[in-house]
């Protein structure tokens, strides 16, 4: 792996962000309005619920977590749609990057858009609701790289998709995340979903990163299995993403699709 | 004894039911400025994706180099470079930004200079914090061009290179191509549908008709083999034989 090749991808998204306003506003817009609407929800909910009414902003702290993998996950995939969108795909795959080059620039890269959106965004719930994500003490660390991981396999998957399939694929690039929201049980307890319903969401590492944020938030009780079950269900799903990639990229290579994505 | 820089060796490509590249074999000299000729669909630009490594080939192998590029892909790509109107360089980026994010993908020593220097020869120096979608098409061509030289590669194709240009500019991209060649050595392969550029720039044509090369040679060997006045005249025959207009 060579650093100037990862360096290279990344100043190339540097550039397209630095040079432009719509694009600031578009990553800080949307962030910040979701944390004003959940905040004066949350608000509600504290005054109203028997459940949240002495852990103000429960609901709020699991909106900024949900927007930070909401977040990382849209911006591996914007990075790729990018390409697309400006017809330079091809250029990319002559020029002599490795997968893996092109999948750490674009992860390191996706890291950097998160943050300008989600860290205004979280700064505004402290002082206007009284939220911090600190609250959540050193778990907070854990919690957040198991969401960004898990964003960025989802990115990954959806990427493969571009590849495998072309442009066409781009509505599943905003709809991956609205798909798996009702299963990852983020502004309820598991238990709320049928039975049935309980076995699938379980295979997602969404479940035991909320239930956890809920357990802290709730029982000032850091519970490591569910942080460690997120984990190892993020390595496997992260596993599968690249492996997938890989073969999405091998496919694309095939069906002749690398010479002509965009058009 | 001549060094082979490109060696195609049966080379196949087939799409579902469509076999885009029946059986090519060809090589070419390091050095030598080929021409690939041959209607639209003929299998150039899926023969280019093979060399590129952009295309998996459904059999046959392509050596740059005396390597392979199924399994040299990444070192191979490091000399080598494309350009093709149909591909474009981001346009919200400046040309000199886009020509330093390449310059690293490709870790040019002395890009400063590098930069300096192409955009010089190419008389883009005054447009260089323009953004690339801003451009006029003979200036993105000319910024496309710039891309493809920057990392000086020893081998450099070329899709129509001068394709929407008017005759000037055309003339000019041209006298860039030829300079790059004969100050450097290096293996150019152009793909084109203009035959004056192609006579006045080839060593050697190749013509592709239906995924297959049909003939090759120097552009007068062919002129004088199918009794033509010139290199157009023989490419229509060629297309038009069987009475087929592609």
């Amino acid at each position: 792996m060579k650093f100037h090749r990862i360096y290279a991808l990344y100043l190339r998204h540097f550039y397209l962000i630095k040079s432009s306003l719509p694009r600031w506003l578009d990553l800080i817009y949307w962030p910040t309005i979701q944390i004003i609407l959940w905040g004066f929800i949350s608000k509600f909910f504290t005054m109203h619920s028997d459940f949240y009414n002495n852990t103000a902003g429960i609901i709020l702290s699991a909106a900024i977590l949900y927007d930070f993998l909401f977040r990382s996950s849209i911006s591996f995939n914007m990075l790729f749609l990018e390409e697309i969108w400006s017809r330079n795909f091809t250029n990319l795959f002559i020029a002599p990057f490795k997968i893996s080059e092109i999948i750490v620039a674009l992860t390191a890269t996706a890291l950097i858009r998160t943050l300008i959106g989600i860290v205004p965004a979280v700064l505004l719930a402290s002082p206007f609701f009284g939220v911090s994500l600190l609250n959540l003490g050193p778990a907070l660390i854990l919690l957040l790289f198991s969401l960004y991981a898990f964003g960025i396999t989802l990115g990954l998957f959806v990427v493969s998709g571009l590849l495998r399939y072309g442009p066409a694929f781009e509505n599943v690039a905003w709809s991956s995340l609205f798909l798996l929201a009702p299963l990852g049980c983020i502004y309820y307890p598991l238990t709320i979903l049928p039975d049935w319903l309980q076995i699938i969401a379980k295979a997602l590492p969404l479940v035991y990163i909320f239930e956890e944020v809920r357990s802290i938030l709730l029982n000032n009780v850091v519970n490591y299995y569910n942080i460690m079950s997120a984990l190892i269900l993020n390595l496997i799903y992260f596993t599968l993403a690249i492996f997938v990639f890989y073969s999405a990229f091998q496919e694309a290579r095939k069906n002749g699709t690398l010479i002509n994505v965009g058009e | 004894m001549n060094e082979i820089a490109i060696k195609i060796n049966n080379l196949n490509k087939k799409y579902k039911n469509t076999l885009a590249v029946k059986n090519i074999n060809f090589q070419i000299n390091k050095g030598m400025i080929i021409g690939l000729l041959g209607p639209n669909g003929c299998g150039k630009s899926t023969t280019i994706g093979m060399m590129l490594g952009l295309i998996k080939p459904t059999s046959g192998s392509v050596f740059i180099n005396n390597k392979d590029i199924e399994t040299n892909r990444t070192d191979l790509l490091q000399k080598m470079n494309f350009v093709s109107p149909y591909i474009e360089l981001p346009k919200k980026l400046t040309i000199e930004e886009n020509l330093e994010v390449y310059g690293r993908i490709y870790g040019v020593k002395n890009l400063k200079d590098k930069i300096f220097e192409l955009m010089e020869k190419l008389n883009l120096t005054e447009f260089k914090k323009r953004k690339t979608g801003e451009l006029s098409s003979g200036q993105k061509n000319r910024v496309s061009l710039a891309k493809a030289l920057i990392n000086d590669p020893e081998i450099l194709l070329l899709d129509e290179p001068t394709a929407s240009l008017d005759p000037d500019v055309g003339d000019y991209v041209r006298s860039i191509i030829e300079d790059f060649s004969s100050n450097n050595k290096k293996t150019i392969l152009i793909a084109s549908h203009n035959m004056i550029e192609v006579e006045r720039l080839c060593d050697e044509v190749m013509m592709m008709k239906k995924g297959e090369i049909i003939d090759m040679g120097k552009s007068k060997d062919l002129i004088s083999k199918h009794g033509r006045k010139n290199l157009e005249e023989v490419f229509l025959k060629i297309v038009r034989e069987n009475n087929e207009v592609s």
